[in-house]
C-alpha cells in the first residue's frame, strides 16, 4: 500500500513538473516524437520487407529448361540431380505439351498458332521448376543448376530478386542507424529535462532528505517523470502511424506498385506495431531520466 | 540516561581542515541542550553528523542505542524517521501553505493521508498557528515561519529535534518566543532537543545543559544551571 501511495505521489509531482519545466518538456517530447515517427517506419517497413521476402520465398520459382536433345532416361535423372542441390526445396516437372496447353489456354493468339503443333513440331522445352530453401542463396542454386548436363537454359528474375535483397538490406540497416541515433539524441535531452527539474526542486529534495524519505521515494517521480515524457512523445507517432499505415494500405489496394510486394494487413500488426512504439518510448524516457538521477541526484 | 554520544569523534574534511578533533560528549534523553561556540568551532558538524549528512573520520556516535557511523548510506532514512531537523533559513516551501509544508513531511515517508491529517493540525496547534493553516510562507513573519519549520520537524513525533542557530534570523523578542516554543516540545512531549546559537544571551537566561566547542574541541560541558561567562 505504501508503494502504492509513493507511486501515487509521484505521478502526481512528475505531471506537475513536466508543466513547470514546460519549454524543456516540449523540447523532450519533440525529440521524442522525432525518434518514435522513424520507430514507427522501421517498424512497418521491416515488418512488410519480412513479409516481402517471405511471399518470394514462396512465390520464387527457377524455371530450368531441359534441352531438346536430352533423351528421357536424361530428364528423369535430372530431377534426382537437382533434388541433390542443398538449397532445393521442391522440384515439379512440366512437360513440355502441358506447357503447350497451358499456353493456348491463356491466349487465343497462342491457340492459333500452337494448335497444329503435334508433339514432334512442337519447340517448346521440358522445363523442371525449383523452389529454394534460402532466397538469398537463389543465384548459386540457378548456376548450379545450369550446370547440370541436359539443362539448356535456367530462369529466375536474377537482377529483380537480387536488386530487391539489397534494397531491403539498405533500409533496414539505415533505418536502425537512424533509430540508434536518435534515441541517444532524445536520451541527451531527457537527461538535460530531468537535471533541470533535480536543481528546480533542490530544497524539496533536501527536505525529503531530511524527514527520511527513502532513495526510492526521492528518486521515483524523476523517473516517473521520463516515462511521461516518452509517453507523451510516442501519441502523435502512434496516431500517425496506424491512419497513416491505415490509409497507405487502402490507397494502394494493398500491395505496393506490384503484385509481388503485398502490404502486411494494418489488423491487428499495426496495433502491435503501436504497443512497440508506446512501449519504446516509454522505455526511452525511463533510461534517460534514470541516467540523470544516478549523475545528478545525491542522495 | 545517555541518548546521545560521542566517543573520540574526529572529523576531517577532504580538503584537509580538521572540523572536530577526538570529541567526548553524551546527551541525557529528554535533555535541552545547547551548544555554543565561535565560527569554525565545529557546531554545525557536529550536528551534521548527528543526522548523518557528515560521517566522522574516527570515533563512534551513538544516537538511541544506534551506531550512526555504521550506518549505511542505503539506511540512513531509517534514522532520519526518528528525528527532526529545524534551520536559521526555515526551508520551506514557498509554493505550499502552512498545512501543506508541514504534511509535506509526512507524504514524503508515505503516510495515509487520513493518518496524516490529525498528526499535522496537532502539529500546527502547538506551534501556534492554527489560525493560518492556508498562509503561505511569504505572507508570515520570521518567526511564524520558523514555527511552521518546527512544526514540519516535530510532526513524526521525533525523539530527537536538531535545531541549526533557529533564532539566528530573528529579533530578540521573536527569538525568545522561538526558545520556550522549543522548551515547551521539549516538557510536554518529552523530546530530547538541541540548539546550536550564537546567542548567549538566551543560553544565560534560560540556564540549561551548555556544551561549548572551541576550535573543534570541547572547551566546557556546562551542566544544567551554571552561567556562561566566557567568550568564545
Amino acid at each position: 500500500m505504501k508503494f502504492f501511495r509513493i507511486l501515487g505521489r509521484s505521478i502526481r509531482d512528475a505531471f506537475k513538473s513536466v508543466g513547470r519545466n514546460f519549454s524543456l518538456s516540449l523540447a523532450s517530447i519533440s525529440c521524442i516524437i522525432i525518434t518514435l515517427v522513424i520507430v514507427a517506419m522501421s517498424i512497418v517497413v521491416s515488418y512488410n520487407v519480412e513479409n516481402i521476402s517471405n511471399v518470394l520465398r514462396e512465390d520464387l520459382t527457377i524455371v530450368a529448361f531441359v534441352s531438346n536433345d536430352a533423351d528421357e532416361f536424361v530428364v528423369k535423372k535430372l530431377k534426382l540431380d537437382i533434388e541433390d542441390i542443398s538449397n532445393v526445396d521442391k522440384v515439379t516437372f512440366k512437360d513440355k505439351s502441358e506447357i503447350k496447353n497451358e499456353m493456348m489456354k491463356e491466349d487465343e493468339a497462342f491457340e492459333n498458332a500452337m494448335k497444329t503443333w503435334d508433339e514432334e513440331e512442337n519447340p517448346l522445352q521440358h522445363t523442371y521448376l525449383v523452389k529454394v530453401k534460402d532466397i538469398e542463396e537463389i543465384t548459386e542454386t540457378a548456376t548450379a543448376i545450369k550446370n547440370l548436363d541436359g539443362i539448356d537454359v535456367v530462369k529466375y528474375g536474377e537482377g529483380m530478386v537480387d536488386q530487391l535483397i539489397t534494397v531491403f538490406k539498405v533500409a533496414e540497416r539505415a533505418s536502425i542507424i537512424a533509430v540508434i541515433a536518435l534515441v541517444l539524441m532524445t536520451m541527451f535531452l531527457i537527461v538535460n529535462t530531468i537535471k533541470l527539474t533535480i536543481f528546480s526542486r533542490k530544497r524539496e529534495i533536501s527536505i525529503m532528505r531530511l524527514v527520511g524519505a527513502s532513495n526510492f521515494a526521492i528518486k521515483l517521480p524523476f523517473v516517473v517523470e521520463g516515462m511521461i515524457l516518452g509517453f507523451l512523445g510516442s501519441i502523435l507517432p502512434v496516431i500517425g502511424m496506424i491512419y497513416g499505415y491505415k490509409t497507405l494500405y487502402t490507397y494502394f489496394g494493398g500491395k505496393f506498385f506490384t503484385d509481388i510486394i503485398k502490404l502486411v494487413r494494418p489488423e491487428p500488426f499495426i496495433y502491435y506495431a503501436a504497443l512497440i512504439v508506446v512501449g519504446i518510448g516509454i522505455l526511452v524516457g525511463m533510461l534517460g531520466s534514470s541516467r540523470a538521477v544516478r549523475k545528478y541526484l545525491k542522495v | 540516561m545517555e541518548f546521545i554520544k560521542f566517543n573520540g569523534v574526529t572529523k576531517q574534511y577532504k580538503n584537509g581542515v580538521v572540523a572536530i578533533y577526538d570529541l567526548n560528549l553524551s546527551i541525557e534523553k529528554g535533555d535541552f541542550c545547547y551548544i555554543i561556540g565561535g565560527s569554525g568551532s565545529g557546531k554545525s558538524t557536529l550536528i551534521k553528523m548527528l543526522y548523518r549528512e557528515e560521517k566522522p573520520t574516527r570515533g563512534e556516535i551513538i544516537l538511541g542505542g544506534l551506531k550512526v557511523n555504521k550506518l549505511r548510506n542505503s539506511s540512513v532514512y531509517k534514522l532520519r524517521r526518528k528525528l527532526g531537523v529545524v534551520f536559521q533559513d526555515y526551508r520551506l516551501l514557498p509554493k505550499s501553505n502552512v498545512y501543506e509544508n508541514v504534511a509535506f513531511a509526512l507524504e514524503a515517508i508515505g503516510l495515509k493521508k487520513r493518518d496524516i491529517r490529525p498528526k499535522v493540525l496537532k502539529a500546527i496547534e502547538l506551534v501556534g498557528l492554527k489560525s493560518k493553516l492556508r498562509d503561505y510562507p511569504d505572507n508570515l513573519s520570521g518567526g511564524e515561519q520558523q514555527r511552521v519549520a518546527i512544526a514540519r520537524a516535530i510532526v513524526n513525533e521525533p525523539k530527537l529535534l536538531i535545531c541549526d542557530e533557529p533564532t539566528g534570523n530573528l529579533d530578540p523578542v521573536m527569538s525568545m518566543e522561538i526558545v520556550k516554543l522549543l522548551e515547551e516540545i521539549n516538557k510536554k512531549e518529552g523530546t530530547t532537543v538541541i540548539m546550536v546559537t550564537h546567542d548567549k544571551t538566551i543560553v544565560n537566561k534560560r540556564k540549561k545543559h551548555v556544551i561549548a566547542l572551541k576550535e573543534g574541541h570541547l572547551f566546557k560541558d556546562y551542566k544544567k544551571g551554571e552561567y556562561i561567562d566566557e567568550i568564545l
